[in-house]
């Protein structure tokens, strides 16, 4: 029988919230294609505190990965407000948000999104070279950081010697390098076996009790029951926004 | 700034690696490039040659030597101002050397007459034609800048006797005489029997319009009476410092003017001519070969600068994703924008240092096979030639570049 892919949810902690980070009011988002109007969301009002451990849920073309985007100050929204650690998003130049990005912000991707000449550490310094970390402490944070997800053996390894498991895992080490307020996931273990997908989701488990916040985007229940607390989100609305069980 | 210089680095770093990851289509596009700075940089070294040719055209007029005439040197276009003048007699050195002696700190050493007409040179059955013949004095041997193969100037007495010995151009001299010394024998200019006593070494030619190698020199007198002298001459002064060229030639037209006997306000009746005023005239037409030279090749180089942007909108449009990710871990736009610059550059400057390394080879080779062939490379060409790498480098990277800096970071990571 293949073992079960359910998470061992016995004896977990959940930390209390810490101060509010995304503060987001009835934002919606329109697309343009040709004629046609996209309401990829539709009104999302949303608080993320420090210390969260969110899973955002819901079918595909349901508005996840551009709630993401928009957390992660890729977009702004056609409207409503969003505060991002009580500062005004909406308000901000482009490269005050890539600063933001750089800074409070980790990203990890579905598809990995690694640089593919790029070694492993060289990968995981890029954040802090665009954060002007020098080259010796840039070096030795990175170096940290790879052996903190478990891949200090595979620091001069290119993407294409990894598998996917350690390529994700090299994708988190960049995202945390810089000690960001929060990490962004969206499907994390969308391109990985299940057996991959469950390893890398204790990884975030191991990094939300080091007291990281992360907010996971999945449509898998038994991901999202990870997480601590779950938004669902329907046609670019929450439908419902509670504890996971 | 910190930050600039490490995302600098990291730039030249992925570019390199982008460049040796894509061998083939990098070489292919830095061919354009080196194609351009070949045809650029040969034509620099062209260039440069042709005006060494000039330089050294010129100092064979002897930057020291200014020229009584006529006509001024250069183009005339209130020609009837000139027409009336009185031709230059040569008896007039004379008359000017007493002036220049009687001038205290005179800027002037001598002057010389030189009176010139075409003549045919004939040795047996040897025959060449159009040959410049001068009838000088003695002295002329104190304004002549040149060597000599063999042989000597003629001396006073036989200026003053108007012996019929002459001194024969390189060229003359192996025309009529081939491998055997010329010295002692005896040919014939325009039919006048002339012993040679004298041949100078080779000059070259002036502009290729004349060559100092195609002349005979006689004096005076032998002149005088062999071909007669009412076409008139030119006198020619040598001049004691050059850096004071311009006194000296005030004080050379005042000269003349007295020797002349010109009142005061009356205008030159002369022209003093010197190697500068060619220089004048000929620059305009030097800069014109130049640009145009310049342009044509420079269109090889513009067709190089089309394909490294070709090359870089491929490169932006291929990695859109990595663009997009990079604006999610912070890069800003500047960041984006130079990567895509340096990467562009980096080409250029490798297709530069290529094209470089072959325009000194060429250069060497014509060098080696033609030493006279004019070509010329400097380290300025070096300087000049990265510097016109770099600079198209930008300006066929920039567009591509200030698009991919300009994505939206979401477009850019739902990219496929
Ligand atoms: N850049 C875009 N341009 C046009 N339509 C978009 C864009 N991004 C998302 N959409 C549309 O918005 C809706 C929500 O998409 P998305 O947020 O990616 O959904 P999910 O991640 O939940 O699958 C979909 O209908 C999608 O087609
Ligand atoms: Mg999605």
């Amino acid at each position: 029988m293949a073992p079960s892919l359910a998470p061992d949810l016995t004896g977990r902690v959940t930390r209390p919230a810490g101060s509010l980070v995304i503060d987001i009011a009835d934002v919606s988002k329109l697309y343009k294609m040709g004629d046609e109007i996209i309401h990829a969301l539709r009104g999302v009002t949303l608080e993320i505190r420090r210390n969260e451990y969110l899973a955002i849920m819901g079918p595909s073309g349901s508005g996840k990965s551009t709630l993401m985007n928009m957390l992660g100050c890729l977009d702004t929204p056609t409207a409503g407000r969003y505060l991002f650690n009580g500062k005004n998003v909406a308000h901000m130049a482009d490269d005050e948000l890539a600063d933001i990005r750089n800074r409070e912000i980790g990203f990890v991707f579905q598809t990995f999104n690694l640089l593919p000449r790029s070694t492993a550490l060289a990968n995981v310094e890029l954040p802090l070279i665009y954060a002007g970390v020098p080259a010796h402490t840039r070096r030795e944070r990175a170096a940290q950081t790879l052996t903190d997800v478990g891949l200090g053996d595979r620091m001069t390894h290119k993407p294409n010697e990894l598998s996917g498991g350690q390529r994700q895992r090299v994708a988190i080490a960049r995202a945390l390098v810089n000690h960001p307020s929060i990490i962004l996931a969206d499907e994390p273990t969308g391109n990985l076996d299940s057996k991959t997908g469950v390893e890398i989701m204790e990884l975030f488990e191991h990094l939300y009790d080091q007291g990281n916040t992360i907010i996971v985007v999945t449509h898998e229940e038994d991901i999202a029951r990870h997480a601590r607390r779950i938004v669902r989100l329907r046609d670019g609305l929450i439908e419902s926004d509670g504890p996971a069980l | 700034m910190k930050r600039l210089i490490y995302e600098l680095t990291e730039s030249f770093r992925i570019a390199f690696a982008q460049i040796r990851a894509n061998k083939m289509r990098s070489a292919l596009t830095a061919l354009g490039v080196i194609i351009g700075i070949v045809a650029v940089t040969l034509m620099g070294t062209a260039i440069r040659g042709i005006d060494k040719g000039f330089q050294n055209s010129l100092s064979m007029l002897g930057d020291d030597i200014l020229y009584v005439q006529k006509w001024p040197w250069g183009n005339v276009e209130d020609w009837w101002n000139y027409i009336g003048r009185p031709p230059i007699k040569p008896e007039m050195a004379g008359p000017l050397n007493t002036v220049i002696a009687q001038t205290p700190n005179s800027l002037l050493e001598v002057a010389v007459p030189v009176a010139g007409r075409g003549t045919t040179a004939k040795y047996g059955e040897n025959k060449v034609s159009n040959v410049i013949t001068f009838g000088t004095t003695a002295e002329y041997s104190r304004i002549l800048n040149a060597e000599f193969k063999e042989g000597r100037f003629f001396n006073d007495t036989e200026d003053a006797s108007g012996r019929p010995v002459c001194i024969l151009g390189y060229d003359i001299a192996e025309a009529l005489f081939q491998d055997r010394s010329a010295l002692g024998e005896q040919m014939f200019l325009n039919g006048h029997p002339y012993l040679v006593i004298g041949v100078m070494a080779k000059q070259g030619s002036f502009l290729g319009l004349f060559s100092f190698d195609n002349q005979a020199v006689v004096p005076l007198e032998s002149f005088r009476k062999s071909f007669g002298t009412r076409r008139g001459a030119e006198l020619r002064v040598k001049i004691k410092d050059k850096t004071r060229l311009v006194e000296a030639k005030e004080e050379l037209v005042g000269a003349m003017r007295r020797v002349r006997a010109q009142l005061p306000g009356e205008r030159d009746n002369f022209s003093v001519n010197e190697q500068g005023a060619i220089k004048e005239t000929l620059d305009p037409i030097k800069q014109g070969i130049a640009m145009a030279g310049l342009f044509i090749t420079g269109l090889s180089l513009f067709v190089g600068a089309i394909g490294i942007m070709n090359i870089t909108f491929v490169s932006v449009k291929e990695r859109t994703k990595e663009i997009g990710t990079r604006k999610a871990l912070g890069a800003r736009r500047r960041t984006i924008l130079l990567q895509f610059l340096i990467e562009a550059v980096s080409i250029c400057l490798i297709g530069g240092l290529v094209g470089l390394s072959l325009t000194y080879g060429l250069v060497f080779v014509v060098g080696q096979a033609f030493p006279s062939f004019p070509v010329e490379f400097s380290i300025s060409l070096v300087f000049v030639s990265m510097a016109v790498s770099v600079v198209v480098g930008i300006l066929s990277g920039f567009a591509p570049a200030w698009g991919a800096a300009r994505l939206d970071p979401v477009v850019a990571l739902r990219y496929e």
